[in-house]
């Protein structure tokens, strides 16, 4: 037991070490090629040059954004996967995706304007619209609330949604060319003000999760094994979707949807951290931070012309995670 | 390993009625209320069909419909468009509503996830990348659309197979796996999306949507001919697909080769959706919803096979006819209606499902 538990926290630590890795590449890696010692001094002390603005006004609040929409959107992914008990159960699935676009497209169609910046409170309303509805058709908060009625009600959701956004899509062709360049996700021209439009969610989320992980861990021995160990088995789910949808609606709003993070992090935590479900948030966080921060440098060089982050973190990321699928035994939910 | 949670499956009523029927050593059981739900399921369908012969901008009554079905018509026009227009597209409707319908339950059971429909786990996103390579990167027609969305299904699927193969073939393993490969594809989807031309970007994503609009008697043949073929195997395969819902182990016991089940079911369903994705481009949410809306109505604890396909049928039919009617003379496309029809429908029966368990 004890092995394990130091095994548990070398593997953290090196998640820890590669995501302040991931940080430094993404403060030091640009178009603009640039001294680590220059950046460093620009960081601290900015002189007003164009090199300052690059660092302090583009690459910083890129690297920050990226840092916490990952780590959110990791976290989402373990705590909703644990909670439906399914190994296919994105954090999207709540519908927070589906509602999030449904709303910015009906918003592009209708007013014409095309500017990333308006779009976060209309993302947020839908995502948090849609959550709602979700809940209402699953019965959330009653006491025989299941998970799998709640996986279904959000397919169910998101589909109906979907098809209403491509029903927008396929009629007018401004929304379609805004839509394909915001539904790949990306951190590019994103900055300070998205980041405090949803940092009050992401706190809040955050706080919620880690406050609800131990409680949540047991559950996932059963409703009845945990309602004897004194688990309030239903207020326990309540904020655990209430933390996904702020932390998922949050991320979403600021950067787009960023497919397949939420969903493939939790697992891979799964397996390095084994069961136990606060070090598997725990890795979570890192890992999604780091996932998303290495999509983003990458998706800078991999082509001269820059790729979304939300595209390379899963073309790059799926066969990372295909390997650790092969080579590792998940364990099952 | 399932993934199945024994407090999630339907309990067995009490009361519940079945029909046994012996001669000799055979004998064949089966549910009143599935029986009667697949009866109801097929009228609706057949009801569907006939109004989607009827309904049209060349106004017929259902008279003139029916007697051009039997070769009895004089007015060479009417029988045209009945029989070489609507009729088609009817049964392509039909046949790919059916095949949905049944790979989506495959899928589900040899996974033992509700959420393991093939456009999940990696198959359909496979078709529409090769759907979308032909389209943007090398400018192919229809025919050539629906060859590269073939090639482009079988081939993930086979890679998901290789990649599978060595380690073990379990439901979740397959979820894993088809996961990862999925969403690569996806992402590769989408970067085409990005990197293409407005125009062609338009063209792939009204493919992508799913269309049965100019579908006439060669493809919807091809596709029945397809569909017909593979569900052979899918019907004979049922029996012991449903039996992995009791878990690998209990299954194994009962006599089920479990590993050899799931890769034929595995096999066939990838067949299934790769024809009707050929046929009409990636129709959204039938094969997830049609065996969860199926096992639903007939109270039982796996979907099986007839029920899928009549209610996948029924539920392609019935959005065609919307996505057609609608907002006429705009077409929809089936597929933007398919996700809504049967999303709304599997939120109602989720939704009284609630109430009623309260």
């Amino acid at each position: 037991m004890v092995e394990r538990r130091s095994r548990r926290s070398l593997l953290l630590g090196l998640v820890i070490v590669l995501l302040l890795a991931g940080v430094a590449a993404s403060l030091l890696v640009g178009s603009r090629g640039l001294a680590p010692d220059r950046v460093w001094e620009l960081l601290w002390h900015p002189d007003g040059s164009l090199e300052s603005a690059v660092v302090r006004g583009q690459r910083l609040p890129r690297t920050v954004l990226g840092l916490v929409v990952g780590a959110a959107l990791g976290l989402a992914g373990a705590v909703m996967q644990a909670l439906t008990r399914n190994p296919l159960a994105d954090p999207g699935i709540l519908g927070v995706n589906a509602g999030a676009a449904l709303v910015v497209v009906a918003f592009v169609a209708v007013s014409g304007v095309t500017d990333i910046g308006a779009y976060v409170w209309f993302a947020l309303a839908g995502a948090g619209a849609a959550a709602a509805t979700v809940y209402a058709v699953a019965g959330v908060g009653r006491p025989d609330s299941s998970p799998v009625r709640l996986a279904l009600a959000g397919v169910a959701v998101s589909a109906a949604l979907a098809s209403l956004t491509s029903a927008v899509v396929l009629a007018d062709q401004e929304a379609f060319n805004e839509f394909r360049f915001w539904v790949a996700g990306s951190l590019q021209g994103r900055g300070w003000s998205e980041l405090g439009a949803v940092a009050p969610f992401l706190g809040v989320g955050l706080v919620l999760a880690l406050s609800i992980t131990g409680a949540l861990g047991v559950l996932m021995l059963g409703e009845d094994t945990a309602r004897g160990l004194g688990v309030k088995v239903s207020r326990v789910r309540t904020l655990a979707l209430l933390a996904v949808t702020a932390l998922c609606g949050a991320a979403t709003a600021a950067v787009g949807p960023i497919a397949f993070v939420g969903l493939a992090v939790p697992m891979v935590a799964r397996a390095l951290m084994g069961h136990d479900l606060r070090w598997i948030s725990a890795c979570s966080l890192a890992l999604g931070a780091l996932w998303l921060l290495t999509a983003d440098v990458l998706a800078r060089v991999l082509a001269p012309e820059e790729v979304a982050a939300g595209i390379v973190a899963a073309l790059v990321g799926g066969p990372v995670f295909v390997l650790v699928a092969r080579r590792r035994r998940v364990p099952a939910l | 390993m399932t993934l199945h949670q024994p407090d999630e499956r339907p309990r067995q009523r009490p009361g519940e009625r079945y029909v046994v029927g012996r001669r000799g050593a055979w004998s064949v059981r089966f549910g009143v209320r599935p029986a009667l739900v697949l009866l109801a399921a097929g009228a609706a369908s057949l009801l569907l069909a006939l109004v989607g012969l009827v309904l049209g901008e060349l106004g017929l009554s259902l008279g003139e419909v029916l007697g051009a079905l039997g070769g009895r018509s004089d007015d060479r026009l009417t029988a045209y468009f009945v029989t070489e227009v609507r009729l088609p597209r009817v049964v392509t409707a039909i046949v790919v509503g059916a095949a949905l319908g049944v790979a989506g339950s495959l899928f589900q059971n040899i996974t033992g996830n509700p959420l393991g429909s093939p456009d999940i786990i990696g198959f359909t996103t496979g078709a529409a990348t090769g759907a979308l390579v032909t389209i943007i990167v090398l400018g192919g027609d229809t025919a050539a659309v629906a060859i590269g969305a073939v090639i482009g299904g079988l081939a993930t699927a086979a890679a998901v197979g290789l990649l599978v193969r060595s380690t073990g073939l379990t439901g979740l393993r397959l979820v894993l796996v088809g996961l990862g490969v999925g969403a690569t594809l996806a992402a590769l989807n989408t970067l085409l999306l990005t990197r293409a031309s407005l125009v062609a970007a338009q063209t792939a994503a009204q493919w992508l949507a799913g269309s049965l609009n100019a579908v006439l008697w060669p493809r919807a043949t091809v596709t029945l001919l397809a569909v017909a073929v593979l569900l052979v195997p899918a019907v004979l395969l049922g029996r012991s697909v449903a039996m992995l819902a009791l878990g690998d182990d209990t299954a194994h016991a009962c006599g089920v080769p479990v590993t050899r089940v799931r890769a034929a079911a595995a096999l066939v369903g990838v067949g299934l959706v790769s024809v009707a994705t050929a046929a009409t481009g990636p129709i959204a949410f039938v094969a997830l919803a049609a065996p969860q809306i199926s096992r639903r109505l007939a109270g039982t604890a796996t979907s099986g096979i007839a029920g899928p396909a009549v209610v996948g049928a029924a539920v392609v039919l019935g959005s065609d006819l919307l996505a057609q009617h609608l907002f006429a003379p705009t077409q929809l496309a089936v597929g933007v209606v398919t996700g809504a029809l049967g999303g709304i429908y599997l939120i109602a029966l989720v939704a009284t499902e609630t109430r009623r368990s309260r």
